[in-house]
């Protein structure tokens, strides 16, 4: 039964992947994860803008809407995230395309005026 | 002239950022390695700007004692860096990709050094304000 499994298992059989095209070093891998790392920096940053709105005293309509703007703002960037990471998926990656790299810095910048809009309303 | 070859560099720079197709145009795609690793490394400057952004709202949010002037520039100063390291990210991005295609050198900066000194800075005035009692 053990022998069974092992011979499942490590037994020599071709890999479901093709292994050929798998760089050592996992350089997608990584890639994919530091795009999950970026995506919870980018969600700390959401969750502390909403915190901004649950402290202040009398939030007012323009308070709210500033805060929903860095929530869609901070959606926009997962789903630029998601559509690199899936392209991860692949053996060989083509490189990032420079459209998706202007979107992440605009949402980061929109993020920041945002804020700052929002800090100086709720002081 | 160093100001107006720096606007050229920067005029430069813009264009590429807004008509990718250039970049692709010249030099020869390099190992996918190298790209991701840039793209990385993209991504982590992406990430100091955003824990700069956040860093923002936690001095808001977390230091109700210090003084409001105070607290209004610590958190402006901390804004703007994170959107000026998101800018830095992509245009360094773009340069090393580009030099890359073209087998020169990775571009050179002094941005590192810089923000390292604003950060340092930015330490010691909190050690500082927090010695002192916080409210000044």
């Amino acid at each position: 039964m053990g022998g069974g499994q092992r011979r499942t298992a490590g037994g020599g059989g071709p890999a479901p992947r093709p292994a050929a095209d798998r760089a050592p070093g996992l350089q997608p891998e990584r890639t994919r994860l530091a795009w999950r790392r970026t995506t919870l920096s980018a969600a700390a940053v959401a969750v502390l803008a909403g915190r901004q709105l649950l402290h202040s005293r009398a939030p007012g309509q323009l308070e709210v809407a500033l805060t929903g703007l860095v929530g869609l703002l901070w959606l926009a960037f997962t789903a630029v995230a998601d559509l690199r990471m899936r392209a991860m998926a692949t053996g060989r990656p083509a490189p990032l395309p420079p459209r998706l790299a202007l979107l992440l810095v605009g949402c980061t910048l929109g993020t920041a005026v945002c804020g700052a809009a929002l800090l100086v309303r709720t002081r | 002239m160093i100001l107006s070859d720096g606007l050229r560099t920067a005029a430069t720079s813009v264009r590429l950022w807004f008509s990718p197709a250039r970049i692709r145009a010249e030099g020869s795609t390099p190992d996918y390695r190298f790209s991701l690793a840039n793209e990385r490394t993209f991504l982590a400057w992406l990430r100091t700007g955003l824990a700069l952004v956040g860093g923002g709202f936690a001095v808001d949010q977390f230091f109700p004692r210090l003084h409001s002037s105070l607290r209004a520039s610590f958190t402006v100063v901390l804004l703007a860096g994170g959107a000026l390291c998101a800018l830095r990210a992509v245009n360094h991005w773009v340069r090393c990709e580009r030099a890359m295609r073209r087998g020169e050198d990775l571009p050179v900066s002094r941005f590192p050094a810089a923000l390292a000194l604003a950060v340092g800075g930015l330490a010691v005035a909190v050690a500082v304000l927090a010695l002192i009692g916080w409210t000044v």
